[in-house]
């Protein structure tokens, strides 16, 4: 079936643009969140891109040499150099007169929240011409799943057994982009993919260091079949594990409220991530989910539009 | 037009010349004033380049790397614990065939915190692709320069220079540097036009994942351009000397025609050595300098020449490979036939100790009365 005779069929009107830049043969897992990302990414950035890729799975899913699945010029970089890597080229095309094509800096969680925090903090303060999309699955997954700092409390890996599982919060790396004075800074989920495409197209409109975390989860890391993917991304929403907002200019907006936020109980159930955690543990996550939402509120309330008048 | 000026000063004006586009570097004592001058430079305007103001060596080479595969001609520069910084994407310039240029003034490595000169810094980039270079004058700094963009952009090279300055002996020693004029340079050094770059309307992925089945070739390549870089770097430098009047080889022999000693050497030692030559030829005494420029390639053919015709002969380095000698020595060493000369290896000037003359005389008479050993150590306190 087509795009036109899929809106035709169904009540809802297919918003993304049709055009498919990644092509089909690429090499991630069935379900794979990350991919998902990338392909929503593509549409709505168009083939004027230039990707700078670090290790990470999407070194490995766009193909080995000599194939590339992106459908745009891709460097692969060294781990933690997405935004320094990105930061050469974008200066370059502006040096070249080339400015109208968009540089992305695309990596995974352990890529930004850990070992390229430095060069993205450094971009980000330098406010060089770029989108850094972070596709977040909570863990190292291109080396066999250990923790990132990206790692939610109470999750296994393999470095973060069940008798010791991860203990602590996640780094808020949106605060820590916030906190940069960028430009644009926005959480994204696959399980949206309007919502996603309209911020890349946002992000793409201006000018500056712009920067998208993606919620991407990954099957094999995750502990679920293939099949449920956009099923416990939107959960994580659902639930308020990962709220949806953007920060435009210090501006925030939550752009998704769950009037009955599910509990966390039936997100952490659907992963066995997480099969290990007894009943306190989960009540003691729900705790924090709760505080970390109506902390973002507050957020909203005092930085949101409103407020201002 | 010709100026007094220090060898940063001199690595900076050859990146002006040489147009750069694209900049990125950090600061590091004794490197310093090559991105305050930079800096300056293209706040001004006189350079037309963007100089992207990195929290770090890692990133300044990572963000030279970007903007080189988008097709921009980049310069950086660093010293010592930067450029150990830098080592990740030291081997990733030279694997991605990106023909950067890399000024690293040659400072020891800590502990304990030195600032001085020595040569272990660049040793420890021995083999990651690039081609080095070791300079013993600040004009040599600025002409290795130009000549580094010309010969790294080859189509048949397209490989990285390291161009090695020593700390505070070139710079912040100031000299007369002849800059040449702009129209001249121009014409030498034309516009960085690569023949594959990251380009939209190609789309292609560069430094992909790999296979057995290919990387091997990849590394076959690096090893062949090296090769035919040995030649190229030949011819360049006879060109520059036709154009500018300076030449230039991999190597530069200096009193070695009849030279029965000849003390191998490179970076400033050489300029002292070849004064030692000359006061021991006063007394009757045949000394030659063989200077080396280019360590990588390693020049092997003038060596095994050079050296050749010489009773015994010395290789001093401002360097050492713990556990082995000093890195010239093995270097050396490993090019010349079984059958001699026989060879020397002196330590000298570690950290930036000074290497006098009678320093030097004294290594060319140990060659005459010497024991040969692969390790010598010059004036080392007990
Ligand atoms: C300097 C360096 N250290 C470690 C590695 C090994 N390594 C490659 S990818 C990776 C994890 C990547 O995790 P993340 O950024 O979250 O991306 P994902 O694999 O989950 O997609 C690691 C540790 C490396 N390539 N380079
Ligand atoms: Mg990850």
């Amino acid at each position: 079936m087509n795009a036109a005779e899929l809106q035709k069929k169904t009540p809802f009107r297919l918003t993304l643009p049709e055009e498919e830049i990644l092509s089909p043969g690429h090499l991630a897992c069935q379900g794979c969140g990350a991919a998902m990302a990338m392909r929503y990414a593509l549409k709505a950035l168009g083939r004027n891109t230039i990707l700078s890729i670090p290790a990470c799975c999407w070194a490995v899913i766009d193909g080995p040499f000599p194939y590339s699945a992106a459908g745009v010029p891709v460097f692969h970089c060294a781990f933690e150099t997405a935004a320094s890597t990105a930061a050469g080229i974008t200066h370059a095309l502006s040096r070249l007169g080339l400015d109208e094509i968009t540089t992305v800096a695309w990596a995974g969680d352990g890529g930004t929240f850990d070992i390229g925090l430095q060069a993205l903090s450094g971009a980000a303060e330098r406010n060089d011409n770029m989108i850094y999309v972070v596709y977040d699955n909570e863990a190292y997954m291109n080396t066999g799943i250990q923790r990132s700092s990206a790692t939610p409390h109470g999750a296994w890996t393999t470095t973060t057994p069940t008798l010791q599982f991860k203990k602590g919060p996640k780094k808020n790396i949106m605060e820590i982009m916030v906190a940069h004075s960028i430009p644009y800074a926005a959480t994204a989920n696959i399980a949206y993919p309007e919502d996603l495409v309209k911020k890349l197209q946002k992000a793409r409109s201006l000018r500056g260091m712009r920067f998208l975390h993606v919620y991407a989860p990954c099957p094999t890391g995750w502990k679920h079949a293939p099949g449920v993917t956009v099923k416990i991304a939107r959960m994580a929403t659902e639930c308020n594990v990962f709220p949806i907002y953007e920060v435009e200019e210090g501006v925030y907006s939550i752009n998704r409220r769950n009037p009955n936020p599910k509990p966390v109980a039936e997100y952490l159930k659907m992963q066995g991530r997480f099969h290990h955690l007894r009943e306190e543990d989960v009540q003691f996550i729900q705790s924090r989910v709760d505080r970390d939402w109506q902390r973002l509120i507050k957020l909203e309330q005092a930085f949101g539009k409103a407020a201002g008048t | 037009m010709k100026k007094v000026l220090t060898g940063n000063f001199a690595a900076a004006y050859a990146a002006v010349a040489a147009r750069v586009q694209v900049i990125s570097a950090y600061p590091i004592t004794p490197q310093t004033t090559i991105v305050e001058i930079l800096s300056e430079l293209v706040a001004r305007g006189e350079l037309a380049a963007d100089f992207i103001k990195v929290e770090s060596e890692h990133s300044a080479l990572a963000a030279c790397i970007g903007a080189q595969a988008a097709g921009a001609r980049t310069f950086t520069a660093t010293s010592a614990q930067g450029l150990a910084l830098m080592h990740e994407l030291i081997h990733w310039t030279g694997r991605a065939r990106l023909p950067i240029v890399l000024a690293n003034v040659n400072r020891a490595m800590a502990p304990g915190w030195s600032i001085w000169a020595d040569a272990t810094d660049a040793i420890s980039e021995r083999d990651t692709g690039w081609m080095q270079i070791y300079c013993e004058d600040n004009q040599e700094v600025f002409d290795s320069i130009l000549m580094a963009y010309r010969i790294g952009e080859r189509a048949e090279i397209l490989l990285p220079t390291l161009v090695n300055l020593d700390a505070f002996f070139l710079s912040h020693t100031s000299q007369v540097v002849d800059l040449y004029d702009a129209e001249r340079i121009d014409a030498f050094l034309p516009p960085y036009r690569p023949a594959v770059k990251l380009d939209v309307a190609d789309p292609r992925s560069f430094g992909a994942l790999t296979s057995p089945d290919y990387y091997y070739e990849f590394s076959y390549k690096i090893q062949k351009a090296h090769e035919a870089a040995r030649q190229v770097i030949a011819e360049t430098g006879k060109e520059f000397g036709s154009v500018f009047g300076r030449s230039y080889g991999l190597t530069e022999a200096y009193r070695c025609e009849d030279a029965e000693y000849v003390l191998v050497t490179y970076g400033t030692i050489a300029g002292t050595a070849k004064v030692a030559a000359d006061r021991l030829r006063e007394k009757g005494f045949r000394a030659g300098v063989l200077k080396i420029r280019y360590f990588r390639p390693f020049p092997a053919e003038d060596v095994v020449r050079i050296l050749g015709r010489a009773a015994a002969a010395g290789v001093v380095d401002r360097a050492i490979s713990y556990g082995q000698a000093g890195p010239f020595y093995t270097e050396t060493r490993s090019v010349l036939p079984g059958a001699g000369p026989a060879l020397t290896g002196f330590i000298a000037g570690l950290g930036g100790r000074d290497v006098s003359v009678a320093d030097l005389e004294s290594m060319f008479l140990q060659l005459r009365d010497g024991k040969h050993s692969p390790i010598v150590w010059i004036g080392v306190k007990p």
